[in-house]
C-alpha cells in the first residue's frame, strides 16, 4: 500500500498524511530539473534575456539606430563598452535591442512550425495508412532539402523581410516535429491505457488530445527548446545573407555582416554580435539538454 | 437458466501476415477460429487455455475493439458484430472492459477521479457535482477511499490499482465485463481480494463476466461455466464442477492434471503433453488436438470435430465423445 499513511482528525475524519505534499508530475520535474546546474544556468540566461527584450529600448545607454560620425569604429571603451560600428553606434545597445528581434524570430517561427508539425504528427501516427503516407511523404520531400537552402528558396519566392524568415524557418520546422511527434504516437497508441479509453467508448479526438498529445509534449518541450536555438542561428544567417532583417535593424545577423569589411581593422564589430549568438544558441540547446534529462521516462529513478 | 445476454456465433479473427517483399503471397494467422458460447445476465464464463490460443483475441472481439473475420456477436439479441463507430460508443455503456496489467491501463498523466470519471465525461452521463459523487462513490464501491481521488495511479500499489480499473468499469452501470487476466499481474494474496471484490459487485450489480485467465484455479475459483480453447477454438465448455470433476476432452484432461494438489499425499497421474502448440498460421489437419492427443483416431487426422452436447450441459469438440 503506497502512501496510505493517514491521520484521524479528533473528530472522527480520516485526513492523509501526505494530503499537501502530493507529488504531481511537475514537481517531479522540477526536482530533477534542479539537479542539472548547466542547464539551470542556462535557463537563468533565457530568463534574463527575455527580460532584457522586454525592458531593452528603455535601458540603452545609446539609441541604436543614430548615427554619431564622432566615434566611428571606435573599440570597446568604458564610454562604449563593446566599442561602435562604422556609422558610430554603440554595439552594446543595438546588442540589447537585437535580442528582442532574435527571440522573436526564434520562438514565433518555432512556435508556427511546433503547432504545425504537432498537429500533422498527431494525425498521421493515430489514424496511419494512406494519411500517414502522405503527410511523412510531404515531410520526406521537405527533409530533402538542406534546411538553409529551403529557406532561402521559400524567400526567393517571398521576398527578403524578417517576416518571411519567420515563415521560411517555420516551414523547415513542421517535418522535424511532425516525426518526432508521429513517432510518439505510434507508441503511446499502442499502450494499454489508450485501449482502455477505446473500450470505454471515447471519441477518437478526446483519444488523440487528451491521452496522446500530453504523453508526446515531453519530447515536444525538449525538442522546442533546442529548435529555437537552431532557428535563431538560420536566422541570423539569412540577416546576415541579406535576406531577413535589413540595415538599420540591430539584427544581429545584420550587424555581423555589416562588420564583416572591417574584420582585421576593427575586429570588435562581429565579435559581439557573433558572441551573442553563440551565447544564446548555447544556452537553448544546454536547456533543451537538461529538459530531456529530466523529462525523459527512462532516467526516472537513477 | 437466466436470460440470454450476449451469444458468440461462429466467431473467427484472422490475421494477415505480408509475406515477400511485395507482400502478395498473404497468409493467416488464424488467432481465433470459429469460436460460440453464450453468457447468460448475472453469469460468469470463465475462459481458459495456453498463452497464444486466443482467449484475448476473443475477448476483444466481443469487446469490439477488433472486429471479427467473420461471425456475429449477439448482444441482447442485436447483431453488434458489424456495428459502425457512432453506434458502437452507445454500446460500450453495456460492455465494458478490465485489463490485465494495472500499471500499463491508467494513463500516467490523470488522477484516479479524472480516470474514473473518464467514462461519465465521454457519455455525458453525469456532469459537475454529480460526477464528482458518482466517482466517489464507485471509489468506496471497490474499497478505496475518496481522497485517493486527487492522487496519480502511480502512488498505488497493483491491486489498488485494479479496483481502479474496476470502477472505472463499473461507471456506466454495464451489464457484461470482460475482464482479461484481471489478477495475474498480481501478487496470489492481492488476486483473492480481486476475485472476491469482483464476486461482491456481481452479486451486488447483476454484473456477468467474462472472465479470461490461464490459471485454472482462479477459473475455479470465480466461474459459473468454464470454457477451455485451444488454438483458437472452444474444445470443451460446462458447468464449472462438471468440468472440472469430469473432464472429457483430452486436453482439457491434460490441463487438469497440470494443476498442483495441495495434499502431497495425494498422488494424481500427471498428464504430459508432447510436443508444442502448433503454429495458428498452419493448424494440423482435422482436430487441432490430434498431435498432440493420447487418444488420437484416424478420423482426429481428416475432420474436424465439432462443439456437441455430449452430456446435458457439457460441450465437447472430440470425436471419442461424437
Amino acid at each position: 500500500m503506497a502512501n496510505n499513511s493517514v491521520v484521524v482528525q479528533p473528530d472522527g475524519r480520516v485526513v492523509p498524511q501526505d494530503a499537501e505534499k502530493a507529488r504531481t508530475p511537475f514537481s517531479e520535474f522540477w526536482r530533477k530539473f534542479k539537479k542539472q546546474r548547466l542547464a539551470v544556468v542556462a535557463g537563468c540566461f533565457i530568463i534574463l534575456l527575455f527580460i532584457i527584450s522586454l525592458i531593452g529600448p528603455y535601458i540603452t545607454p545609446y539609441s541604436a539606430i543614430e548615427p554619431d560620425y564622432d566615434n566611428i569604429l571606435s573599440p570597446p571603451t568604458l564610454k562604449h563598452l563593446a566599442g561602435t560600428d562604422a556609422y558610430g553606434r554603440d554595439i552594446f545597445s543595438r546588442i540589447i535591442e537585437g535580442t528582442r528581434i532574435s527571440l522573436f524570430v526564434g520562438l514565433t517561427s518555432v512556435l508556427v512550425g511546433a503547432i504545425g508539425g504537432t498537429f500533422l504528427g498527431l494525425i498521421s501516427g493515430f489514424y496511419g495508412k494512406w494519411v500517414d503516407s502522405v503527410i511523412m511523404r510531404f515531410c520526406d520531400v521537405l527533409f530533402a532539402f538542406p534546411g538553409i537552402l529551403l529557406a532561402i528558396g521559400i524567400i526567393a519566392i517571398l521576398g527578403p523581410g524578417l517576416e518571411n524568415v519567420i515563415i521560411a524557418v517555420a516551414i523547415f520546422s513542421i517535418p522535424i516535429f511532425a516525426r518526432i511527434v508521429r513517432s510518439s504516437t505510434l507508441s503511446l497508441k499502442a499502450t494499454m491505457y489508450v485501449e482502455a479509453a477505446r473500450s470505454i467508448g471515447a471519441s477518437p479526438r478526446r483519444i488523440i488530445f487528451k491521452h496522446i498529445f500530453p504523453g508526446t509534449l515531453s519530447s515536444i518541450i525538449v525538442y522546442f527548446t533546442m529548435r529555437i536555438g537552431t532557428s535563431i542561428l538560420t536566422a541570423a544567417s539569412l540577416s546576415f545573407l541579406g535576406l531577413g532583417a535589413q540595415p538599420p535593424s540591430p539584427e544581429w545577423g545584420a550587424m555581423l555582416s555589416s562588420g564583416r569589411d572591417f574584420l582585421n581593422t576593427a575586429p570588435h564589430v562581429t565579435f559581439f554580435p557573433g558572441f551573442a549568438i553563440f551565447l544564446t544558441v548555447l544556452a537553448f540547446n544546454l536547456l533543451g539538454d537538461g529538459l530531456r534529462d529530466a523529462l525523459d521516462p527512462k532516467m526516472k529513478d537513477e | 437458466m437466466a436470460e440470454q445476454l450476449i451469444e458468440a456465433k461462429n466467431l473467427k479473427k484472422y490475421f494477415p501476415v505480408n509475406k515477400g517483399l511485395f507482400g502478395r503471397k498473404k497468409s493467416y494467422v488464424r488467432a481465433v477460429d470459429g469460436v460460440s458460447f453464450s453468457i447468460f445476465k448475472g453469469e460468469t464464463l470463465g475462459l481458459v487455455g495456453e498463452s497464444g490460443c486466443g482467449k484475448s483475441t476473443t475477448g476483444r472481439i466481443i469487446m469490439r475493439l477488433l472486429a471479427p473475420t467473420e461471425g456475429e456477436i449477439r448482444f441482447n439479441g442485436k447483431d453488434i458484430s458489424r456495428l459502425p463507430d457512432h453506434q458502437l460508443r452507445e454500446l460500450r455503456k453495456e460492455l465494458q472492459m478490465v485489463f490485465q496489467d494495472p500499471y500499463a491501463s491508467l494513463n500516467p498523466r490523470m488522477t484516479v477521479g479524472e480516470i474514473i470519471a473518464e467514462p461519465l465525461v465521454v457519455h455525458r452521463t453525469a456532469t459537475g457535482k454529480e460526477r464528482d459523487k458518482r466517482v466517489q462513490e464507485l471509489l468506496e464501491l471497490v474499497g478505496l477511499s475518496s481522497y485517493h481521488a486527487n492522487r496519480y495511479a502511480h502512488e498505488f500499489s497493483g491491486g489498488q490499482r485494479q479496483r481502479i480499473g474496476i470502477a472505472r468499469a463499473l461507471a456506466l452501470h454495464p451489464k457484461l465485463i470482460v475482464a482479461d487476466e484481471p489478477v495475474s499481474a498480481l501478487d496470489v494474496s492481492i488476486q483473492s481480494q480481486v476475485l472476491n471484490l469482483m464476486q461482491d459487485l456481481q452479486k451486488e450489480l447483476g454484473l456477468a463476466y467474462l472472465f479470461i485467465s490461464h490459471d485454472l484455479s482462479v477459473v475455479e475459483h470465480i466461474s459459473d461455466r468454464v470454457g477451455v480453447m485451444y488454438l483458437g477454438r472452444i474444445v470443451e465448455i460446462a458447468e464449472k464442477d462438471d468440468l472440472y470433476d469430469k473432464p472429457l476432452h483430452p486436453y482439457t484432461q491434460a490441463l487438469l492434471s497440470a494443476v498442483p494438489v495441495a495434499d502431497p499425499r495425494i498422488r494424481k497421474e500427471r498428464i504430459i503433453l508432447e510436443g508444442d502448440i502448433p503454429s495458428p498460421s498452419n493448424p494440423p489437419q482435422g482436430c487441432s488436438f490430434h498431435p498432440r492427443c493420447k487418444s488420437c483416431m484416424d478420423i482426429c487426422k481428416t475432420t474436424v470435430p465439432e462443439l456437441k452436447e455430449s452430456e446435458p450441459g457439457h460441450f465437447t469438440a472430440c470425436h471419442l465423445y461424437g
